[in-house]
């Protein structure tokens, strides 16, 4: 039914994100003829043999289950490009690669029903899992080196992983952002007396003087340092 | 438009294109992952909602046309398809709207900025809420309870503000992507510097991904500078 997912879980369900993945452009290179279809979302066709053309995913999928087209594969998906960006998502500790923002949905998509028209697709099927799982890696461990933040800049990550660390994320800056503002009210002495906690226990990560910047994440924050044992009880307080 | 082209500077030409090449489609569904992810219920889209129905109409009646006339049932079946997504869009924002009504009916009734981002159904449907839930706890509840707690806003009488009524909160933290540029903006919420050496002043470029704070950042939605995703 439309409008069901459960807020609590994630905002928007898997399927949800799949719906709005299947709107991407495609190449696709029929094996009929027909005219031009006017849909609500655009006008495509004329479709003609062997003549490729650009459609929308989920119109893609529905001609290849009929046998009416093959799918080209789109450009990204190559194994000389997914290794490339493999290889840079484990040598880059910071970044993330520049993909497609529906790369997860894209690939299952394909992978689920045009299997024949990838070259070599068990080679790509398990370079797309290794990058994932890289990501996926990746954002949790620098998930740990929050402070308190305002706003979080994430170049380069997709639809699928912003769904999945939606939720965690959300309530974990909520509570930073709440147990930041009883302490915004003595701000000239904070700013005069500079560091106003020491940390009593292992010198912190990767913390710099001034701003705090983590490698892949640019964060705005406002002064506020946390030492390790407060933030565990954020982070247990916000429900993990 | 080449003609004229000299006259308009590049961010009007980008806004032309982008106005023109956007579907109805693509600002539905824009207009419906920002209801989804944002806290509070934004401005009725009306223009789009009413353009949108009458497209859904107008194709359901081809498709039933089609499917009498015995045409093609693989071009059916394929415009049934759009059709079941555009409808699921619109019905999805709709009914998202109306799960935000319901969850915080009194304090839209009672803001009217609020009130005034209702389309007229929806006011409709919040009166009638409203009065029905008041009707229903009144019999179940308050009636029963002591004469200075059987107020349906306000804990009891000597509440100074209506503390019964939920309001949404507007601190949590979204996702969003910067569609157009933006001015910078001060991560409290003001846009002048009140002291000299702001460094914690914010801005997107277009196609950036960001988590913000929601509040500072409500003027921006709503102008289009920023969508939720």
């Amino acid at each position: 039914m439309a409008g069901q997912s459960d807020p609590h879980i994630s905002l928007f369900s898997a399927q949800e994100v799949e719906f709005m993945a299947e709107d991407e452009l495609i190449e696709i290179v029929p094996n009929m003829r027909m005219d031009s279809l006017n849909f609500i979302c655009g006008d495509f066709g004329p479709f003609l043999p062997q003549i490729a053309t650009e459609v929308p995913l989920w119109l893609a999928i529905a001609l290849k289950k009929r046998g009416k087209c093959t799918i080209r594969p789109p450009q990204w998906m190559s194994i000389e490009n997914l290794t490339r960006i493999l290889e840079g998502e484990r040598d880059s500790q910071g970044a993330f690669q520049a993909l497609p923002f529906h790369y997860v949905e894209i690939s299952t998509l394909l992978f689920d029903h045009a299997r024949d028209d990838i070259p070599d697709m068990y080679m790509v099927r398990s370079l797309v899992e290794d990058i994932r799982d890289v990501r996926v890696h990746k954002v949790e461990t620098s998930l740990e080196k929050f402070s308190g933040t305002s706003a979080v800049k994430i170049p380069n990550l997709s639809a699928m992983e912003v769904n999945i660390i939606r939720p965690f994320v959300g309530r974990a800056l909520q509570a930073f952002y709440k147990h930041d503002n009883p302490e915004k009210i003595p701000d000239v002495d904070r700013a005069s007396s500079g560091q106003t906690r020491v940390p009593n226990n292992e010198p912190r990560e990767d913390m710099s003087e001034g701003g705090k910047i983590v490698p892949w994440m640019i964060i705005y924050s406002k002064n506020i340092q946390l030492d390790q044992a407060s933030k565990v009880i954020f982070l247990l307080y916000s429900g993990l | 438009m080449a003609s004229g082209s000299e006259e308009w500077s590049a961010a009007q030409i980008d806004d032309y294109e982008t106005l023109v090449s956007t579907t109805d489609v693509e600002l539905l569904k824009r207009a419906w992952r920002n209801e989804k992810a944002a806290p509070e219920i934004l401005p009725f889209e009306e223009a789009l909602v009413k353009r949108a129905k009458e497209q859904i109409q107008l194709m359901e009646e081809t498709v039933d046309d089609f499917a009498e006339s015995g045409h093609d049932p693989l071009i059916a079946s394929l415009y049934q398809m759009d059709l079941d997504r555009a409808q699921f869009l619109l019905r999805s924002y709709l009914r998202v709207r109306l799960q935000k009504i319901e969850k915080f009916m009194f304090y839209i009734w009672k803001s009217d900025t609020h009130r005034n981002r209702l389309s007229k159904e929806e006011e409709k449907f919040t009166e009638r809420c409203i009065r029905d839930i008041g009707k229903h706890l009144e019999e179940t509840v308050l009636s029963k309870l002591a004469d200075n707690y059987q107020s349906l806003l306000k804990q009891s009488i000597i509440s100074e503000e209506d503390d019964m009524v939920p309001e949404p909160q507007l601190d949590t933290f979204v996702v969003a992507k910067c569609q157009r540029a933006m001015r910078p903006l001060y991560l409290d919420g003001s846009r002048q510097s009140a002291s000299f050496d702001r460094d914690d002043h914010f801005q997107m470029v277009p196609g950036d991904l960001c988590i913000l704070h929601y509040r500072p950042f409500q003027e921006e939605l709503m102008s289009g500078n920023i969508s939720l995703v």
